[in-house]
């Protein structure tokens, strides 16, 4: 355990020590700004305008503002995940760190553990920037807050099966850029399948559709929990470290 | 120590180690050497449990590599090649951070850092960024890494190379110090490192053990026989000359060797201990040839591990 912790700590401070952390949380911040403040626009914009028009049903914010800034930062955190992951591995093989870790008495579960642990920290503070947003709704109005916290659990959900996926990637090149463009490529995939699986109706569509890993959001985006969906999630995080696993063994035998 | 056993690693097709046995004990330093692509460091990454052995055994502080890894990693300290260095951080912190990896308990890091540091002279550079540090200053924080947890086995991939003279000679003082608590393997291309720093060698080529012996031994086995080399003049030819040389008592080998303006030459090699200087002179002399010179060429332990490893080249091409 404290191993994993020693990991995870490096790389958070790797994370801190580059311009890449700053970067990533002021461009985030910026962009979840403006859609906060969008969202937030259209929705006193509508609610004036139904209040003209005499209708005065209660708008709920929930549904109007933190639903499509969820959605949008989703989509946002989906281009995250390469420069996060990118250097995970590969930078390690490159330099021959690796060396330093697979001689050191910890398993190789513990390094992986933790670098992904560091990520998944990493892509929390990142959308802890976002909040600042929406956490100023809560001075003018009374938005529950429980739908929120589901929609953030459900976006570090998404963001923790990316970061799997991209830790794995990591392990198979030494060159960061290449294993940085190949998680973005799967990233772009997962959120194109996303609209085209938007209108399937085969079988084949509703598979597509079921492993789209952008689809499962869509009912944290709600506030709802769903098992299916957690599950969904925990299967493809344990899924990407246990490749990740292969892929660090195989290295081993290979080199 | 450590005991390997029948050792064969082959990548692909290749077998970058061969069958390779040896035993290092307690307390000794031990120096490996070989030419490039010998497979010195292959051997120390199966020592260090980093590549698993395609066959046979070794075993450090009577653990087995394969099947108690975890034991033998937190027996060893080990300095790669290419030191395993973070340049995005500083000497300090990177230490820290191996300490902790290898298990040093939180109340002891402090300690043993400051102790560590004081050993490789690193002190004064504690907070610089390790990427900011010269190439001798990095190997010598890659040595502090290797021992921070005071291992019983220290594995070190040529641990001078890159460092001028003067470092050298410190490094290779730290390394002779460290000897005694700790069991040393290091691996070296260079002759007077081995004999500087080492009790025994084992010398590997190809993959092959070709010859293991204390250094003392292999020196005077080595300085025991003499090579000399004859230049010489109004010879009909070289084969005669040869066949005459050869007749000499004393002689184990002569080589003809290319010589300049028109004078001929070769080197002859004698047996174990004998002299024979003065018998040469007298053969070249009485024969009517013109002798020019004759001088000892002392069997450099260069020489022989040139020898040692090029003969195994030849005998591995058959
Ligand atoms: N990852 C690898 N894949 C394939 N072959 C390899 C690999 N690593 C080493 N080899 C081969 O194994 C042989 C032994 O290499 P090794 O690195 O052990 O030599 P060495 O004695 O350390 O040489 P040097 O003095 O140059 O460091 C070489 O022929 C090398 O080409
Ligand atoms: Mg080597």
């Amino acid at each position: 355990m404290s191993s994993i912790w020693v990991i995870c700590r490096k790389e958070l401070k790797g994370y801190f020590a580059s311009p890449i952390a700053y970067g990533l949380m002021v461009f985030f911040a910026v962009i979840a700004g403006y859609f906060s403040f969008m969202a937030t626009a259209i929705f006193v914009q509508r609610g004036m305008e139904s209040q003209m028009m005499g209708r005065g049903m209660p708008m709920d914010l929930n549904e109007w503002v933190i639903r499509p800034v969820l959605m949008n930062v989703s989509v946002i955190g989906l281009f995250m995940i390469p420069m996060i992951t990118m250097r995970l591995f590969a930078e390690e093989k490159r330099s021959g760190t690796i060396e330093l870790l697979t001689t050191s008495p910890v398993t190789d579960l513990q390094v992986i553990l933790g670098k992904w642990l560091a990520s998944v920290l990493m892509y929390g503070a990142v959308l802890g920037v976002s909040l600042i947003g929406l956490v100023a709704l809560f001075a003018w109005g009374k938005p529950d807050w429980k739908p929120m916290l589901i929609g953030y659990l459900g976006l570090l959900l998404q963001g923790g099966s990316l970061l799997a996926i991209g830790t794995f990637i990591s392990t198979c090149t030494r060159n960061q850029i290449v294993a940085g463009v190949a998680t973005f490529a799967i990233c772009l995939l997962l959120w194109v399948l996303d609209w085209v699986t938007a209108f399937a109706t085969s079988t084949g569509g509703k598979v597509i559709s079921y492993l789209s890993v952008v689809q499962h959001f869509e009912g944290f985006s709600k506030g709802v929990l769903d098992t299916k969906d957690l599950i969904f999630y925990l299967s493809v995080i344990f899924f990407g470290l246990f490749l990740t696993s292969r892929s660090m063994e195989s290295l081993r035998w290979r080199s | 120590m450590i005991k390997v056993e029948g050792l064969t690693k082959r990548y692909a097709r290749m077998a970058a180690v061969d069958n390779v046995s040896f035993e290092v004990a307690k307390g000794q330093i031990v120096g490996f050497l070989g030419p490039n692509g010998a497979g010195k460091t292959t051997t120390m990454r199966v020592l260090t449990c980093f590549l698993p052995a395609t066959e046979g055994r070794a075993e450090v502080a009577g653990y087995d590599v394969t099947t108690q890894p975890m034991e033998v990693k937190r027996r060893i300290g080990y300095l790669p090649e290419t030191p395993p260095l973070y340049p995005d951080m500083e000497v300090c912190e990177y230490l820290e951070f191996v300490g902790r990896l290898k298990g040093v308990p939180k109340s002891n890091l402090k300690q043993r850092l400051d102790e560590v540091a004081e050993r490789c002279s690193i002190a004064d550079v504690k907070t610089k960024l390790i990427g900011k540090l010269s190439k001798g200053y990095r190997q010598r924080v890659g040595l502090a890494q290797a021992i921070i947890h005071n291992p019983d086995v220290l594995i070190l991939d040529e641990p001078t190379s890159g460092l001028d003279p003067k470092q050298i000679i410190e490094t290779r003082d730290l390394i002779k110090s460290l000897a005694g608590d700790h069991t040393i393997i290091l691996s070296t291309h260079i002759l007077p490192e081995v004999e500087a720093v080492c009790e025994r060698v084992i010398i590997i080529n190809k993959g092959k053990v070709v010859a293991t012996d204390t250094v003392d031994n292999l020196t005077h086995r080595l300085r025991g026989s003499e090579a000399v080399t004859v230049e010489l003049t109004g010879a009909p030819g070289a084969d005669d000359v040869q066949r005459k040389l050869e007749l000499v008592s004393g002689v184990s080998r002569v080589v003809a060797k290319e010589g300049r303006g028109g004078m001929l030459k070769f080197e002859v090699e004698s047996l174990q201990g004998r002299q024979i200087r003065p018998d040469l002179a007298r053969a070249v002399v009485e024969s009517g040839w013109q002798l020019h010179e004759l001088h000892s060429a002392a069997f450099s332990l260069e020489e022989v591990f040139i020898e040692l490893t090029s003969s195994q080249a030849a005998g591995g091409a058959q």
